[in-house]
């Protein structure tokens, strides 16, 4: 069984979402030993001990980090239903590189997909954590 | 900010006291129980149907039309909050839910703020005056004397107040919405048009969101639907014992040629669906797919829509000194939701619920009825959010699957659509063809425009749903794709104008309406068949637009579009013959000729060796009257070129002679982070004006300023959408020899 369920189903998380169960889309990332990782692709059995983080875990309402606060600031989201893992992509290339480029940025998200086109807001919003941090 | 919304205890005391709503479980027996008991008005002209107040001064929305991803929860509240003086954070919105909520339509067509939000701002204003004439009795004053502040009537003179949830908490307004109810004078508005951020946009980054996707029910179970391997295909036989090692399988159920799975667990269902043998029949009913556009010329027309006819554009054409003619097309397109679709179903004591992220839960729930032969007043449909749709995508078929597997088990069952699921079977934008000719006279005046469109037949209304059809269950039979003749008329004043819709009887893929339908692919092909008739006439294609103008509204947003995007003014394509060459276009749209005017202006940069086209920037000049939430306003923008930048570049539904092929998003791509264009927004406030939609129009321009920019750029037309770099190759090819 994928990552994903027991995230969803055994422990009745919400930020990993299913988007595709294939890879390709991203709505399903968490962080694995730090990386992000795409849960739905990812088997139960190869996670063992390693810590995983999702959305949960990254900040709470009460408790948000810079990421998720620049997000709201920078009102990057429609439906939101990428969002989740858009923040956990962003949140694992920004501990790897404090102050990226626009194009850097948009690398690092080539592979989680948005459909309401939202992308220029997640860009802003990912420079602003980066600028705040 | 005003992020801070009313806390369980307050929405349990406002839903308690007058009506109750929302029936997420989270939410409790009690307020079900409720429910039950305390029949809630949905009467389109009740206040009641539309406005509670508790006595904490709570004040809850019931809309009908419902919060799609697009702000308008956030937009619905901002415009109560204004009319009835009250703060946005003490509003809550319960959307969509057949029993409490009144029917206002199919949340579609840019109609939310249009028509949803001023029937809600007229039940405020009734609501507002209601309380000013108790309140006005209450405290002696004269209704001139009073002045309202976060929900607290105030006398001017001696200072007494009461709050609204005194005057009316814990009793119904029982008054019909008042038409002449006298609105709040747009100079005195002080939440609607502001830049108010979203409502749902902090438990979304949070992960407290509750998604469709995410609801659950005690007890609940999962399905999966089992999909013909061919679109017609018969179901022959199924070996229900090729799934019986799969744990907590509860259930295979076939009727008809639909087939589908119920387990104790998700990935059992998933196990299941996937494992289970079945035998179908052959079937390769669908046309080939590279020979679509002869297909669709081909098709029976059932009747024409003369959409405008000035003059006799037959005749002027023949007469004409010079005459441009061209055939533009656009692919059949995926809704392409990023989270396939998903419903919960559940029946008790012989009554059905269903939670579903629908546009029309109201039009749903008679669906439904129809399709199990039960009463309307035995199915109810709540509304839960789900991911965007952009129009008519799986959502409700996925509501039917979960109707009939809930009912084939007798528990609550979840169904959640795979990836292929969605991409395979939600119902698609329709091919669209369109032959273009014009005549100019000596001097270079347009004296003729005529325009035959080919699609299918049918307008909004309802779209059959698969399981029903599957299940040899009553359902619709007609198409449904939207009002797809939409602006094939043009808004110039040329002479002689005709333009003919050719109404199909069959189109290959269910049809469906996709965002801006129908308007998108006309104007594709009339703005960027303008183009050619401004180069034919030697004009700039801006100026060339204002000339043929005789709207002043129009010709504002042109001449603010050509100082916003710094237009340069020209009259043939600058071509250049290095590898990598740059152009920009321009493209203009009065939505459905009546309302949202929005004008464009594309920079691209074309790889004439790979054929690639990037587009750079999109600045976009929008006029759509009185703008409730600007910074809505500009996601929605924003977003809309972007999706429709995806269209244009990269998307076409493909499939074989049994069944769609374009199964995920590498068959399916859509545009991704590196290949988004920077856009530029000028919104043309009028705070006077009525607010008309922006969901959808600036949608119709991207096309057209894409393919006018690349005839900029290297000069040569692409008239098919998706403008892929093989094409691009071939036309520039072709020009070449």
């Amino acid at each position: 069984m994928p990552l994903l369920y027991a995230l969803r189903d055994n422990l009745g998380l919400h930020g990993p979402r299913f988007g595709c169960g294939l890879g390709q889309c991203g709505a399903c990332t968490v962080h694995i030993e730090g990386n992000a990782a795409r849960s739905c692709v990812t088997p139960l059995s190869a996670v063992g001990k390693k810590k995983v983080v999702t959305l949960e875990g990254l900040g709470s309402p009460q408790k948000l980090v810079a990421l998720q606060e620049a997000f709201i600031t920078e009102q990057a989201a429609q439906c939101g239903f990428c969002i989740g893992g858009m923040i956990m992509e962003a949140a694992a290339f920004l501990a790897h590189n404090k102050s990226p480029s626009e194009a850097q940025i948009k690398q690092a998200l080539a592979h989680n997909l948005c459909r309401c086109g939202t992308h220029l807001r997640i860009v802003r919003a990912v420079k602003r954590a980066a600028a705040a941090a | 900010m005003l992020s801070g919304k009313p806390n369980r205890r307050e929405f349990l005391e406002a839903t308690g006291i007058l009506i109750v709503s929302f029936s997420l479980p989270c939410f409790g027996s009690a307020a079900d129980a409720q429910s039950a008991t305390l029949p809630k008005t949905v009467a389109l002209d009740e206040v009641d149907a539309f406005l509670a107040i508790a006595s904490s001064g709570l004040v809850t929305l019931y809309s009908g039309k419902v919060e799609l991803g697009t702000g308008v929860g956030t937009a619905l509240t901002q415009i109560v909050a204004d009319e009835l003086d009250v703060p946005p954070s003490r509003i809550e919105v319960v959307e969509g839910d057949t029993a409490t909520t009144p029917a206002q339509g199919k949340t579609w067509g840019s109609l939310t703020i249009q028509v949803g939000g001023v029937q809600i701002r007229q039940a405020a204003a009734t609501a507002r005056q209601a309380l000013l004439q108790e309140a006005g009795k209450r405290l002696g004053a004269a209704a001139g004397d009073l002045v309202v502040e976060k929900g607290v009537v105030r006398a001017r003179g001696d200072g007494k107040q009461i709050s609204y949830g005194e005057l009316i908490g814990g009793k119904n307004f029982a008054l019909k919405i008042d038409q002449q109810a006298p609105l709040k004078d747009p100079a005195n508005y002080k939440i609607v048009g502001q830049p108010i951020p979203r409502f749902d946009i902090p438990p979304k980054v949070t992960g407290q969101f509750t998604y469709i996707q995410d609801f659950k029910l005690p007890g609940m179970l999962h399905g999966r639907v089992v999909r013909p391997p061919a679109i017609g295909a018969s179901l022959q036989s199924v070996e229900e014992k090729s799934v019986n090692d799969v744990a907590g399988l509860v259930k295979v159920i076939h009727q008809g040629n639909f087939l589908g799975v119920v387990a104790e667990s998700e990935w059992g269902a998933i196990r299941a669906a996937q494992k289970l043998k079945a035998s179908w029949s052959n079937w390769e009913g669908l046309p080939e797919q590279s020979h679509l556009w002869e297909y669709v010329r081909a098709t029976k027309i059932n009747k024409d829509d003369v959409t405008s006819n000035v003059g006799n554009a037959e005749q002027a054409l023949e007469q004409a000194a010079k005459r441009v003619s061209a055939t533009y097309n656009f692919a059949i397109h995926s809704h392409g939701s990023m989270g396939p679709s998903c419903a919960v179903a559940e029946f008790k004591d012989g009554k059905l619920t269903c939670w579903s992220a629908s546009q029309a839960t109201h039009d749903l729930r008679l669906q439904l009825a129809a399709m199990l032969s039960m009463k309307d007043s035995d199915v109810r449909v709540i509304y839960v959010d789900g991911s965007g749709c952009y129009g008519r995508n799986g959502h409700e078929d996925a509501a039917a699957d979960a109707v009939l597997l809930a009912r084939a088990v007798g528990r609550p069952v979840r169904v959640q659509w795979m990836r292929e699921d969605e991409h395979g079977w939600d119902p698609k934008g329709p091919p669209t063809l369109m032959d273009l000719q014009a005549g100019l006279d000596g001097s270079g005046h347009v004296v003729a425009w005529y325009s035959q469109l080919y699609v299918p037949e049918g307008a909004g209304g309802n779209v059959k749903l698969v399981a029903a059809e599957l299940a040899g269950l009553p359902f619709e039979k007609g198409m449904s794709p939207g009002n797809i003749i939409n602006n094939s008329a043009i808004p110039y004043t040329f002479p002689n104008v005709r333009t003919v819709a050719h109404r199909l009887a069959e189109t290959p893929l269910r049809p469906s309406w996709i965002r801006a339908p129908g308007r998108m692919q006309n104007t594709f092909c009339n703005e960027a068949f303008v183009d050619e008739v401004a180069v034919a006439a030697g004009a700039d294609p801006l100026e060339f637009r204002l000339h043929y103008l005789n709207d002043s509204r129009g010709t504002d947003l042109l001449k603010r579009l050509a100082r916003f995007a710094q237009w340069q003014g020209r009259t043939s394509q600058k071509a250049s013959s290095g590898e990598v060459s740059t152009g920009r276009g321009t493209s203009y749209v009065k939505y459905e000729l009546a309302r949202t005017y929005v004008g464009a202006v594309a920079d691209v940069e074309i790889n004439r060796k790979s054929g690639e086209i990037r587009v750079k920037h999109v600045a976009i000049v929008q006029d759509c009257g009185q703008v409730i939430n600007p910074d809505g306003v500009r996601n929605q923008i924003e977003g809309n070129v972007i999706q429709t930048v995806s269209r244009t570049l990269k998307e076409e539904v493909t499939f074989d002679r049994s069944h769609v092929t374009s199964l995920d998003w590498v068959t399916y791509p859509i545009l991704t982070f590196p290949e988004v264009p920077d856009v530029d927004i000028d919104l043309m406030e009028r705070p006077t004006e009525k607010p008309w939609g922006v969901g959808e129009p600036s949608s119709a321009v991207v096309p057209s300023a894409i393919a006018n920019a690349v005839f900029d750029a290297v000069g040569v037309r692409l008239r098919s959408v998706p403008f892929t770099p093989a094409k691009l190759r071939a036309a520039l090819q072709s020009a070449s020899t």
